[in-house]
């Protein structure tokens, strides 16, 4: 009987997985690249290309620019058309490069492939990742050699791999566990390697049980370090950090803390996978595996798509809308944790986990009801807080008391407002507030 | 029928026994506290420092704070103030706060229906807004809610306008705004230049058709009056000695204007 | 002041027409994140509850005839009436849709007596929504259940009335001979003679009989005490429960009937069983401690459970979402304070009652008790709680 691991409250909405069962493509070349300089949370990159130079396949064009920051390449050969500004999921507008391909796809100079890893030197290793402009794959893409360096006076003895992939809809992660395990598992042992840690636990959710079984197989060759494939309770949000390793580990992160406080550290697949390549054939990350996905789509897969890439051209991949469809909504990402754009000119980047598609009778309406104090919310949050009585106080801009009921703890799943039967819009209530919390918490901080 | 003259009975007695201890055992106000409330907007912003009008007030009565703190108070007023308190104020320059945006639903699109809570900052979480000026007003009113003399008015195509003769340069709306399009200005100035976008004039025109695109031609005819930001680019009035009125006719996408 | 203004205004909903860039495609949606909802709204978790109260409501008519449907009916229409009304002068958008008025309108109902005239059922629907409910604002922001505030108004003003029981009905096969001749047989009744036959008989509730009013003088005997005078066997636990035989409010009847409609919400998730258990739990064992230690003086704890407004009041009323506390913590911290209040006042206070006020008592205490019984955030070192602001 296994195990199965799970945590403390959380949701179970539609998995409408639908594109589960279709394989990975490669995107076809397509004449423009948009490339944002800033697809990665800390500084935008330098960019080191001019309007007119001819960059090549994997070239590097930016550099970072602080420590919190990571290189870009370029996804295929061509001209610079234009050095300008995108709009990114959140609104906001990024530096990119516009370039215009050639239609040759003339690779550059690889990155020199470290072929005898298992022996170098950690440092090296986190060097290249951090050359191929390696960043968390999962959402938040935070800058993975700076979630590889052990911060001062912590130490690591646990590596929690995530293939949980909580959100519904989403099968990116799915289908790169299926089609290239091997690689993957390659991988994991790489950033055993860096990180010193002999206990490597691959998370994995219950509704995948052919992920399961096959990298279970792949793993049982694996001694040094041994990698333990652990089926997980199906239930959103799993895949969240702070819960993944308590299902795992029963660590508790603690509040305002990091995975390295517990001594774990946290990799997604994409990522794990993004690195094995990075050092094994020196390929830089200029492309990942994106779900398309949504009822009002001809056909729905997983496709490997540059960096760059409109949605607009994604969604044509998809063989486009259905006879007499229509979309209410575009998402970047998942449904539960995903970011509604407007227009479909946002480029593909390195953390677009998925692009969803909602049809105007799928999409759910927020309301500014009272509270209802029915409490649901309270049961299914994973961080234990009272999103109710918390969203009550925002709305009367109660910043402090909402502090104190701790709102800076909230991960922003969206189990809370998911099962708000009055449809109270609680997430952007608890955005607000941290975003208000955070910026009195900063002056304060910068007044001392 | 008996308990409800029993309630009204006991109500009306009530009532009278706590005329009577009011009237006999009242705190004693300070005539002058009173008389320099009254001077004061009432408005209870809290800009001075203090717990709301009553609280400065006692502190001015008390010799505690010195007048002039009060961003709202009417000059004459303030003088009175200063007349009754036996102090000197220096008169100070009167402000006026000013939206600096002129993108409203036809200068610069709105590109999505905004679905969630109605305040412009809790809208910047979503998609910032969604409008085709990542820098533009979005017009959910933060400003106007904390208005506290009911000056700013949101039109009918999601622009805040502040109604100057209504305007006390509290500067509530200042700290309000999560696009920091607010600014307070010398009432003196007529018009001013309303955009707030730093970028480049080619992309801030493909967002807004009244951007200021720092083209400088109010400069070169008003060389005196107006100046160029060096950091934004943007034109901007000089506050020290405002323009005239008519200056406003020279700018090509109007966004120098009343 | 102000801060009210602000409040309205927040709560209005976002108005926001959409002007697209090119009229050729429909404007998209932008939302804040999760994209996926539960199909829970508050429209049916209101729907669910009127659900499970019908059977209580079919038990009222067939035990009380067509008075209890005409009290009901006048309590459910003049609810959600008034509170479309005071929406309207208020100035807020209607929400009647929800259902919540009807819920008050039917729980009000199963509080009053049959024979409460129609006038009386209009006041206490105008205090229940109006004074109970609209001035706070609406549905979610009440501090109390506002069927039970109107039924304790009514209560305090109308004491004769609200405490004036009719004869239920009851099977032939259990009727003493002198009462056959009373009763028409519920087959061939018209409105009129059901109405006449069990109106004028009227009787105490089976909790009256438990304090005071005893004729054998002691509490060994209370069954046969509160047995109708046209019922030729004593009372049983069973009938009790079913309902049969025992006077009281419309809700007041059938325990099995609240039962399933309380079963179908915890199943639906819309009830927490914490607040029903724990209530009844309490009450059980305070009154059987108590009949433990005098059993001469006070009632068995079954007698107590299955007697007045309990089933009623901890079934439906102490589980209302808007006024108990929001975790599960906080919802047994609730039951067992009903449950207590509940059991003092029955065994030691004046009134026979006292489901009603413990509830009322209890939801004053909501907001401490979430304070108090907010749980430890994930990753908070132990002992720091939320801290008090004042």
């Amino acid at each position: 009987m296994i195990k199965i691991f799970h945590f403390y409250g959380g949701v179970h909405p539609q998995e409408a997985k639908i594109s589960r069962g279709v394989s990975i493509v490669d995107a076809p070349l397509y004449p423009l690249y948009t490339v944002p300089l800033a697809m990665h949370i800390g500084a935008p990159a330098r960019s080191l290309v001019k309007v007119g130079d001819t960059v090549l396949r994997g070239q590097q064009i930016g550099e970072p620019a602080s420590f919190v920051s990571s290189a870009i390449h370029s996804p295929t050969s061509g001209k610079v058309k234009a050095l300008d500004v995108c709009l990114s999921p959140q609104g906001t507008q990024l530096p990119c490069v516009v370039i215009e391909s050639d239609g040759e796809d003339t690779p550059a100079e690889p990155l020199p492939p470290i072929p005898d890893w298992r022996d170098a030197d950690p440092d090296i290793l986190r060097k290249r990742v951090a050359e191929a402009g390696i960043v968390g794959m999962g959402g938040a893409s935070f800058p993975t050699p700076v979630k590889l360096s052990i911060p001062p006076g912590k130490s690591i003895d646990t590596l929690i791999i995530n293939g949980v992939e909580c959100e519904p809809c989403l099968t990116a992660d799915h289908r790169l566990m299926l089609e290239s395990p091997k690689m993957i598992l390659e991988g994991v042992e790489l950033v055993a390697r860096i990180l010193g840690v002999k206990n490597v636990f691959i998370g994995i959710e219950n509704n995948k049980p052919d992920a399961i079984q096959v990298l279970d197989k792949e793993a049982a060759a694996y001694t040094d370090p041994v990698i333990h494939v652990l089926p997980l309770h199906v239930r959103y949000p799993q895949g969240a950090e702070k819960q993944l390793i308590y299902a795992i580990t029963k660590r508790q992160v603690p509040s305002g803390g990091l995975p390295a406080d517990v001594h774990c550290v946290v990799q997604n697949i994409g990522s794990i996978y993004a690195i094995a390549e990075a050092v094994i054939h020196g390929k830089p990350l200029y492309e990942r595996v994106t779900t398309v996905t949504g009822t009002p789509l001809v056909s729905t897969g997983n496709w490997r798509f540059r960096v760059g890439t409109s949605y607009a051209e994604a969604i044509k991949l998809a063989g486009g809308l259905k006879e007499g469809a229509s979309i209410a909504k575009l998402i970047s990402g998942g449904p539960m944790m995903g970011m509604t754009v407007y227009s479909q000119s946002i480029p593909v980047m390195k953390n677009t986990s998925g692009i969803l598609l909602m049809a105007p009778e799928e999409v759910h309406q927020y309301t500014s009801k009272a509270c209802l104090r029915c409490g649901r919310c309270n049961d299914v949050c994973p961080m234990q807080l009272m999103p109710g009585i918390l969203s009550v106080q925002i709305e009367n801009e109660r910043f402090d008391d909402a502090q104190n009921w701790h709102v800076m703890d909230c991960i922003e799943c969206g189990c809370c407002a998911y099962t708000c039967p009055a449809g109270r819009p609680l997430v952007q209530h608890m955005r607000r507030a941290k975003s208000e919390v955070g910026a009195k918490l900063r002056a304060a901080k910068a007044a001392k | 029928m008996s308990t409800l003259v029993i309630i009204v009975v006991v109500g009306v007695f009530t009532g009278i026994a706590i005329a009577i201890v009011s009237k006999f055992f009242g705190v004693e106000s300070n005539p002058l506290e009173d008389q320099v409330k009254e001077l004061l907007p009432g408005a209870n912003c809290g800009g001075c420092g203090y717990a709301g009008c009553s609280g400065y007030a006692k502190a001015l009565a008390e010799g505690k704070a010195a007048p002039g703190a009060c961003a709202a108070q009417k000059p004459e007023d303030l003088k009175k103030t200063a007349a009754l308190l036996g102090a000197s104020v220096e008169q100070k320059v009167p402000k006026v706060a000013v939206v600096f945006c002129s993108g409203d639903d036809t200068n610069a699109t709105r590109q999505a229906q905004y679905n969630g809570i109605n305040n412009c900052r809790d809208a910047m979480f979503v998609a910032a807004g969604a409008k085709t000026c990542t820098y533009g007003c979005l017009g959910l009113g933060a400003c106007a809610r904390v208005c506290p003399f009911g000056a700013i008015e949101i039109t009918d195509k999601h622009l805040a306008v502040v109604h100057k003769e209504l305007c006390r340069g509290c500067g509530k709306c200042v700290q309000a705004c999560p696009k920091k399009l607010i600014r307070l200005v010398p009432r003196s100035a007529e018009i001013h230049v309303h955009c707030s976008n730093p970028m480049k004039g080619a992309v801030k025109l493909r967002g807004c058709k009244a951007a200021c695109i720092g083209c400088g031609k109010c400069v070169r005819t008003a060389p005196d009056n107006m100046r160029i930001n060096n950091g934004t680019a943007l034109a901007e009035v000089n506050y020290g000695n405002p323009p005239a009125e008519e200056l406003a006719q020279v700018c090509p996408t109007h966004a120098l204007r009343k | 002041m102000s801060e009210e203004v602000k409040n309205t205004a927040a709560a209005a909903p976002a108005p926001m027409p959409a002007k697209p860039a090119s009229s050729a495609e429909p404007a998209l949606i932008v939302s804040s994140s999760p994209h996926f909802h539960t199909k829970s709204t508050v429209d049916s978790i209101m729907r669910w509850v009127v659900i499970a109260l019908l059977p209580a409501c079919l038990a009222a008519i067939y035990f009380f005839g067509l008075e209890a449907l005409r009290v009901l009916a006048i309590c459910s229409i003049a609810c959600p009436a008034f509170e479309y009304l005071s929406a309207k002068a208020m100035r807020k958008s209607n929400e009647l849709h929800d259902g919540s008025a009807l819920v008050t309108g039917l729980l009000l109902g199963m509080n009053l007596p049959s024979t409460t005239p129609w006038w009386i059922c209009l006041i206490g629907s105008f205090i229940a929504i109006v004074v109970g409910k609209m001035i706070y604002g609406g549905l979610g922001c009440n501090p109390f259940n506002p069927a039970l505030v109107g039924r304790v108004a009514l209560l305090l003003a109308f004491p004769v009335v609200m405490t004036t029981w009719p004869m239920p009905r009851i099977p032939a096969s259990l009727k003493a001979d002198s009462a056959l001749t009373e009763v028409v047989p519920a087959s061939s009744a018209t409105p009129q003679a059901t109405a006449s036959a069990v109106m004028p008989a009227t009787t105490a509730t089976p909790l009256k009989f438990s304090k005071g009013s005893r004729t054998h003088g002691s509490a060994r005997n209370l069954l046969s005490d509160c047995t109708p005078a046209h019922q030729k066997a004593p009372l049983t636990y069973m009938q009790m429960f079913l309902g049969i035989g025992k006077s009281g409010s419309l809700g007041e009847t059938s325990g099995l009937a609240l039962l399933l409609g309380v079963i179908l919400l915890i199943c639906l998730n819309i009830v927490r069983w914490h607040i029903p258990v724990c209530y009844l739990g309490t009450v059980a064992i305070i009154t059987g401690i108590a009949w433990i230690c005098s059993p001469d003086s006070y009632a068995n704890p079954l007698f107590h459970l299955l007697s007045g407004g309990l089933l009623l009041g901890a079934f439906f009323m102490a589980t209302d979402m808007v006024t108990t506390p929001l975790s599960r913590t906080g919802a047994i911290v609730f039951g067992v304070g009903c449950g207590i209040l509940t059991a003092c006042i029955r065994l030691w206070g004046s009134y026979p009652e006292g489901a009603s006020f413990s509830i009322l008592i209890m939801n004053a205490f909501t907001p401490l008790i979430d304070r108090y019984t907010a749980g430890r955030p994930f990753g908070m070192p132990k002992k720091k709680g939320i801290k008090m602001t004042a």
